[in-house]
């Protein structure tokens, strides 16, 4: 079966020379939901949007349904966007803002009907109909544009941070309401957004995104645990991924499986030990956030170390300790090229 | 010095400062308005309240006792049938102005909210009229229309689409042509900067959004791009006709009303009237006519625009 979405060498530069998309190579599996995940300004928007047809690509090919749709206006892609802001049309009630794409469609009226009726009472939102946008909330107006995106029957979502303008608390229920929403329609995905929480709790698959170029793309437990490189050691995870310089490599290592020597299991695996000296501790839901620095290293080496809270060895402030590693996770990385390089042995 | 004192003396300095003009608020509010007060009670104010009164009297130029005469003036100019000539005209004038204004500041200004090169060029060239003085326009254009070396009618009759010459001034429907035309070229730029601005206004994901969900021009147009402009569509007509309503400099340079007052409108023939014929009581007459009908017109507008704001 064709990939729903495929994107083969794609670029986009503005202006000649600022390269907001730079070769990028990407295929959606279907029904899955696949994230665009990036910090701002690396491109990830413009990607986006050069699927959706708002933009033209400089170099590369678009296909939808295995076609190119190069040059295709949106209409004729099959797609269905959710933007940032959510785009709604302010002069138009909640109906009218639903019904516009069956109504450019040429949709018969009674089909229209049909068809919002479905959409508003999937999305819990057929007592708004009449409103006008000024008067909802962030997370109906989420909603609205949804179902303003689903009407059409698209074979491809596109959502561009439509978690971004609700406020903290919301965003959680928001996010886990999208995710089942998408389970529910089984339509495939693409999802852009600045916050790897996000994107690791909805994503089927992560597209890591840095200066226009695809830097690592897989299942979030494999972005999390097996980065390609230090962007993505770094960018995922928080506190990220401890990086030590160690002459012609980084060694890097996820806080959580740095403990206290006590808390280890030493058994079936090689475990490396090392004295730290801890200068912080912060308590945060739950875990213990340890900040230490490691003498027998450099002295501006800062490590942090995640306790979690089933974990009761006690750890003080400003005194040495001993912690311990599994050598298993310990990840390296070239130190030139920041890439993901073979392990080797190591001794602390 | 005791320490006291020095306290003392610490506190007067902080008192002192406390009664600087610059902190005294209220005071300051008073003299700030102050120019603006007096300039609207002496040139707007106080001129209306007496045109209103010269035109219930028989105050001429030439005598300039004021007796009142009641509605004497008023029912004069209402029997008189160069003020319905010229109401009508007014109307026409009007009316077709608009409608040309808004129809070509509204493809003007879609035109210069898109990106392209050039585009200084061509926004600093919409904008030129706007900054030329009225009476200099009006001679260019006086010499454009030249009943004889109109360098229009050259350029026709070089494309043989002409014999004659066109008279533009002299024949009653070209005229009338030629004044709204030149005021058209006068008022399109106001009017297409104020909706630019309002179409600049529109976030442009709402644009997007509707390419998204299929809309092709016209339903672009017609469903969202002149729902969304109207209230600032309403405020740039408001302006509009109230200026072109109030205008008489463009007939005065070119027709001064004829010919057979087929360009007179109501501005120009109060002019006429009450300064160059010395009838002070029937220009404010003439002139305060369509006073109640403006005012009207614009508070239906503004309220309309209040109830259609959508952002």
């Amino acid at each position: 079966m064709a990939h729903v979405v495929e994107v083969r060498g794609l670029k986009k530069y503005f202006d000649g020379d600022v390269k907001a998309v730079d070769g990028v190579d990407l295929a959606t599996e279907p029904g899955e939901y696949l994230v665009l995940l990036g910090p701002s300004g690396c491109g990830k928007t413009t990607l986006l949007r050069v699927i959706a047809g708002l933009e033209e690509p400089t170099d590369g090919e678009i296909l939808i349904g295995g076609n190119v749709v190069n040059g295709l206006p949106p209409r004729a892609r099959g797609i269905a966007m959710v933007f940032q802001s959510y785009a709604l049309y302010p002069h138009k009630s909640v109906l009218d803002n639903i019904t516009f794409p069956l109504k450019a469609a040429g949709m018969e009226p009674e089909a229209r009907e049909k068809k919002v009726a479905w959409a508003t009472e999937l999305l819990g939102i057929d007592r708004l109909l009449d409103r006008k946008p000024r008067y909802l909330s962030g997370g109906e107006r989420q909603r609205v544009a949804l179902a303003r995106a689903i009407v059409r029957d698209p074979s491809v979502f596109l959502l561009d941070e439509p978690l971004s303008n609700l406020d903290a608390k919301l965003r959680t229920s928001a996010r886990d309401e999208l995710k089942q929403f998408q389970e529910r329609l089984g339509t495939t995905t693409i999802y852009v957004t600045h916050d790897q929480v996000e994107a690791m709790g909805l994503g089927d698959r992560i597209a890591v995104i840095l200066d226009g170029k695809v830097r690592q793309i897989g299942r979030p437990r494999e972005v999390y645990s097996d980065p390609a490189d230090t962007f993505v050691a770094t960018f995922i995870g928080s506190p990220p991924m401890n990086l030590i310089e160690r002459g012609d490599h980084i060694l890097g290592f996820r806080p959580e499986n740095f403990l206290p020597v006590d808390a280890i299991n030493t058994r079936g695996d090689n475990v490396l030990e090392v004295d730290v000296h801890v200068y912080r501790i912060e308590y945060l839901s739950g875990d213990r956030h340890v900040y230490a620095t490691v003498p027998s290293l450099a002295a501006d080496t800062h490590i942090i170390a995640r306790i979690p809270a089933t974990v009761d060895v006690g750890v003080s402030e400003n005194e040495e300790q001993r912690f311990a590693i599994h050598e298993k996770d310990l990840r390296f990385f070239d130190s030139k090229s920041g890439e993901r390089v073979d392990a080797r042995p190591v001794r602390l | 010095m005791s320490v006291d004192s020095a306290e003392l003396d610490q506190g007067r300095q902080v008192g002192r400062s406390r009664r600087k003009l610059a902190d005294r608020d209220d005071l300051l509010a008073r003299l700030f308005l102050l120019p603006t007060a007096v300039y609207i009670i002496g040139l707007v104010a106080f001129p209306f309240f007496l045109a209103i009164l010269f035109s219930f009297s028989d105050v001429t130029t030439g005598n300039p006792s004021l007796d009142l005469v009641g509605l004497r003036q008023w029912r004069t100019i209402l029997s008189s049938s160069i003020f319905w000539t010229s109401l009508w005209n007014t109307m026409i004038f009007t009316g077709i102005s608009m409608v040309l204004i808004v129809l070509i500041s509204h493809v003007l200004a879609s035109v210069l909210v898109k990106d392209f090169k050039g585009k200084w060029f061509v926004r600093f060239c919409v904008l030129l009229p706007w900054t030329t003085p009225v009476a200099l326009a009006a001679v260019s254009w006086l010499w454009l229309l030249n009943s004889i070396f109109s360098p229009i009618d050259w350029v026709l009759r070089w494309f043989g689409l002409i014999q004659e010459n066109s008279y533009y001034l002299g024949r009653p429907v070209l005229a009338m042509g030629s004044i709204i035309a030149i005021h058209v070229w006068r008022i399109v730029p106001l009017a297409t900067v104020i909706i630019m601005a309002g179409m600049m206004a529109i976030p442009s994901e709402i644009n997007d959004a509707a390419e998204v969900d299929g809309a092709g021009f016209w339903r672009k147009l017609r469903e969202i791009n002149i729902p969304l402009t109207l209230p600032i569509t309403a405020v740039a007509v408001l302006f509009g006709a109230i200026l072109t309503f109030a205008d008489m400099t463009v007939v005065f340079i070119l027709t001064r009303g004829g010919p057979t007052q087929s360009t007179q409108v109501l501005a120009s023939w109060a002019f006429f009237k009450g300064i160059e014929g010395g009838d002070l009581a029937q220009g404010a007459a003439v002139a305060l006519f369509l006073f109640p009908l403006l005012l009207a017109a614009a508070i239906a507008i503004l309220r309309m625009v209040r109830r259609r704001e959508v952002m």
